[in-house]
């Protein structure tokens, strides 16, 4: 047993419905009792979708234990194929139908239905919702996918988009866009949108574009065993991988492929002048590992920031997660307790933290801004508008976001400069935050308010605990001089400080100490 | 009183369509969600797996990253295979949250359905542990798995948990049964405190030192209607149960009141002193609020034993008609009196077949849908207005004082509707 608060993941049965939920003319049949049927809201109410997921539950209850759940079973999985008349079926059981070992697979065999039925295997006690929805789209794709002839034209499939994942609308659209001027159309792009019959289509294609790893990995592996299609590496998140991705598929199709990049902005934005404050601002990265390797290459090269911590919730990914970190001269955090990751970005105490919507929270509590590069993630990103992660505009609305929750570069060298002015004080905060009082310190959603309320009581417990250990005390004037360095850059001056006290052997700091450290790691 | 029986006769020997098959509803485990909010020295320790972590934390939103005072014991592969080790484990996880929470006094091991099917012994546990971590924690037992219970369910399973424990009195005292939000618990201890009762326990307590007892004596009237176990488990304490309807709009809760004001001989003129305002105040908040209610029609898709006195409520006192009134179960005890209330007309239904009742809906065309979360959005792309049914457990609703708030939970959906113009001006 492992007690948990937080969950990275929902158990692997909802990774099927992220499948289900994502294509059309399909129907999940879920062994599941009667509560089970909470994850719908995810998909109505986070994603809005406007039906319900196409998943009939069996819905048991304790009065129907015994031989009567394989009928209701039965019932339920006939009643599901008259009523919506799915092109093919999957079904499976959830963690407590597990327990009561009816085969869902040995029990629609029986049945005789005329449509193909999927049967689905998924250890709920020792894997996770990532690994539901590898695996389902997997067993879908090798039930259904025919041999055939590949298009005339070079097509490719797009490979990996479901139900719930984090910007998958928007990605599919612009790299679609981004495939057509390369010359390339897409063939499928599955499971969002899919149907069974276009699955059976998916060998035609001359390649296949892996979007997301997490989701359809064991397929693409799959497709290029069986069918001899070979797919993508790269996934396009950042200017240079999309470049790179773009290379790849030069590669692999052989033509002379040129994006347009006309719309991207992302270059110079990141080189004018007011980004010059980005210039190694220390960052901590955590999600899911795809997202986290993509967006780590793009905060070192293309924001210039500093990566001091990194790390994925979901195993499957802890390969490519450590080789990244390694190449950053970190040691990756593996791991799905938000209390270790809390730890971990106590101790790093990062400028800024790129996380999933728990990291939100967490940066919430340390007084850390962050931005929300990975699921899981709440309604709110699930946006009206048009907000891509991959390809050049992706590269735009990334850049956007990871310097909306930072001071801004003129903004952060006015607090500097005045300081002392009453308006650009510690207390009165930045000014686009209304210079409200910092009290109210949790509010409902959104934003960094109150920073020093909350980054104070962070500092005296920092310093509590470096005093035990390290046995290094601050003197009082040295103690005031710290607090006029302006609060976002005052917990790394403090650590700083001590590192380079405890370094020196000098276990009282005063003002002389607090300089030469300054001086020590001047950029 | 004015004997406002309906003339139909009610719906209380109304047949009940009672159909099995899908069911789109919350396990008992939701329950947690609020009543770990009312008990400020509880902590609720679900063992279960990783959906009912997810289903947790689906349903408590924003409020799981405020420090919660739940959580799940998560069974792993190893749990499952033997028994013994699945107590050892428990032991283990449970002296390890203790010792993070010192504030924790009551503990309560929530069973789930995998905790159920593979039979682990909760209850034993909790004996066990209660003697391990006494006098400073009790630790106590029930089961909100989603094969026993429903939503709203887990809080009667939880209330009948405590109900065995609770000190023994003699006194002849009202017991009021059921977590309300505290303004709303306030407002019902001055009212009864205005007519001259003050007697007064309440279950559950905010915190265990608060001691709640029970007797032969004691009388209880219960302000939430799926309290059915634990209605039983206090009868078999020798209470004794004051029938009324539910506490809902200016009518219920006048009724409520004037049940146990009967009980105890309050005189009309102290209640009609005590009552007048804030009747009055109550019914001109719900003639406000109810502007677009009046001749609309309702269907309620069952979720928390709360439809029957929420369809009373919009047909008696806002003008609505009611199509059909689905509660996943109905107590004769409980939903009595206000089935005796309810006009003659609606079906009555008890659990659900969801497709069918879908079907039922989209034939019958209501003005107003009352359902989960799960099925409002795809009403609403149908064309149908819907309100969520889980806000009216979390909202204060009871009492006068919230009437008014309780009619514009239902009439705000039906004003948006009017207010958006979202088509072509043409």
């Amino acid at each position: 047993m492992k007690l948990t608060v937080w969950t990275y993941e929902g158990p692997p049965h909802v990774g099927a419905m992220r499948v289900a939920t994502a294509m059309q003319g399909l129907h999940y049949v879920l062994h599941a009792p009667q509560g089970d049927t909470y994850a719908d809201l995810l998909f109505t109410m986070i994603e809005r979708r406007n039906h319900r997921p196409p998943v009939t539950y069996t819905t048991f209850q304790a009065r129907d234990l015994g031989s009567d759940t394989a009928t209701l079973f039965k019932t339920a999985c006939q009643d599901a194929v008259d009523r919506f008349k799915p092109q093919a079926i999957i079904v499976g059981a959830s963690c407590t139908a597990e327990l009561i070992q009816d085969d869902p697979a040995g029990l629609s065999e029986t049945m005789g239905l005329t449509i193909p039925v999927i049967p689905l295997e998924l250890p709920s006690y020792s894997r996770k919702e990532n690994f539901g929805a590898d695996e389902t789209f997997y067993q879908i794709v090798r039930a259904l996918a025919q041999p055939q002839d590949r298009t005339a034209r070079i097509t490719c499939n797009i490979l990996g988009p479901t139900a719930l994942g984090f910007r998958n609308r928007d990605d599919v659209e612009e790299i679609t866009g981004l495939l057509s001027d390369l010359g390339i159309d897409v063939n499928v792009t599955a499971p969002l949108n899919a149907t069974p019959a276009d699955i059976a289509r998916l060998p035609a294609a001359h390649f296949n574009v892996l979007l997301y790893p997490e989701t359809g990995e064991a397929a693409a592996r799959w497709l290029e065993k069986t069918h001899g299609q070979p797919f993508t590496k790269v996934v396009p998140i950042g200017v240079g991988a999309t470049r790179d991705f773009i290379a790849e598929i030069a590669a692999i199709t052989g033509l002379a492929c040129a994006a347009d990049e006309s719309r991207l902005r992302l270059p110079w934005w990141t080189s004018s002048v007011d980004s010059t404050y980005l210039t190694g601002k220390r960052v901590f990265l955590f999600g899911d590992g795809s997202h986290v390797c993509a967006m780590a290459r793009m905060a070192r090269d293309e924001m210039g920031f500093e990566v001091v911590g990194i790390g994925c919730y979901n195993r499957e990914q802890a390969r490519p997660v450590r080789a990244m970190a390694k190449s950053l001269g970190l040691e990756a955090l593996i791991t799905d307790d938000y209390l270790d990751v809390e730890a971990a970005i106590a101790a790093a105490s990062p400028e800024m933290i790129m996380g999933t919507q728990m990291e939100r929270h967490i940066g919430k509590r340390l007084g850390i801004p962050c931005a929300v590069i990975s699921a899981p993630v709440h309604v709110q990103d699930y946006s009206a508008r048009y907000s891509p992660v991959m390809g050049f505009e992706g590269a735009n609305v990334i850049f956007d976001t990871l310097i909306h929750p930072l001071v801004m570069g003129l903004e952060e060298h006015l607090l500097t400069m005045f300081r002392d002015d009453f308006e650009f004080n510690d207390a009165a905060g930045p000014s686009h935050h209304g210079g409200a009082a910092p009290t109210a310190a949790v509010g409902a959603s959104g934003g960094s308010t109150a920073e020093k309320a909350i980054v104070e009581p962070a500092l005296v417990e920092v310093a509590t605990i470096t005093a035990d250990t390290d046995n290094v005390v601050w003197l009082s004037d040295a103690e005031r001089e710290l607090k006029k360095i302006p609060f976002f850059v005052r917990g790394k001056a403090r650590r700083n400080t001590e590192a380079f006290a405890a370094q020196k052997g000098i276990q009282h700091i005063s003002i002389e100490t607090l300089y030469e450290a300054k001086a020590h790691y001047a950029r | 009183m004015n004997d406002l029986t309906p003339l139909g006769g009610g719906c209380r020997t109304a047949p009940v369509l009672k159909q099995r098959g899908q069911r789109e509803v919350f396990c008992g485990l939701t329950g947690i969600i609020w009543l770990h909010r009312k008990m400020q020295d509880a902590f609720f320790l679900v063992v279960g797996s990783r959906t009912c972590a997810h289903l947790l934390q689906s349903a408590a939103g924003v409020m799981i990253f405020a420090e919660p005072r739940f959580g799940t014991a998560i069974l792993e592969e190893q749990d499952l295979a033997g028994m013994k080790d699945a107590h050892t484990e428990l032991d283990r996880e449970v002296a390890r949250l203790l010792a993070r929470r010192p504030d924790i006094r009551q503990l309560f091991l929530v069973g789930s359905c995998p905790s159920e099917v593979i039979k682990i012994d909760l209850a034993r546990a909790a004996e066990r542990l209660t003697q391990i971590h006494a006098p400073h924690v009790r630790v106590l037992n029930y089961s909100g798995s989603g094969i026993e219970t429903t939503f709203t369910e887990g809080e009667d399973a939880c209330l009948a948990s405590m109900v065995p424990v609770l000190k023994d009195t003699t006194a002849r005292e009202l017991l009021l049964v059921g977590a309300l939000p505290d303004v709303v618990e306030d407002q019902m201890l001055a009212l009864l405190g205005a007519i001259g009762i003050d007697n007064i326990r309440l279950l559950p307590a905010r915190r265990i030192d608060d001691t709640t007892a029970v007797g032969p004596n004691t009388v209880f009237a219960l302000t939430q209607p799926f309290l059915g176990e634990t209605h039983a488990a206090l009868m078999r304490r020798g209470a004794r149960h004051i029938a009324a309807p539910f506490p809902f709009g200016e009518d219920g809760t006048t009724r409520w009141l004037q049940a146990i004001a009967t009980e105890f001989g309050v005189s009309a003129e102290v209640f009609a002193a005590a009552t007048d305002a804030p009747r009055d105040r109550a019914r001109r908040a719900i003639a406000q609020a109810s502007e677009h209610l009046a001749g609309k029609s309702v269907f309620f898709f069952p979720d928390s034993q709360l439809e029957i006195p929420l369809a009373r409520f919009l047909t008696r006192e806002c003008g609505m008609t009611a199509i059909e009134v689905g509660s996943p179960y109905i107590h004769d005890t409980l939903h009595g009196p206000d089935l005796d209330l309810l006009a003659a007309g609606p079906q009555i239904s008890e659990g659900q077949d969801v497709d069918l009742q879908l079907d039922r809906a989209r034939a019958a065309r209501p003005d107003l849908t009352i359902c989960g979360l799960g099925l409002a959005n795809p009403l609403e792309a149908e064309g149908l207005t819907t309100k969520w049914a889980i806000e009216l457990v979390f909202t204060p609703v009871h009492f006068y004082e919230q009437a008014g708030d309780l009619a514009g939970l239902f009439s705000r959906p039906m004003r948006r509707k009017s207010l958006l113009r979202l088509e072509a001006a043409e």
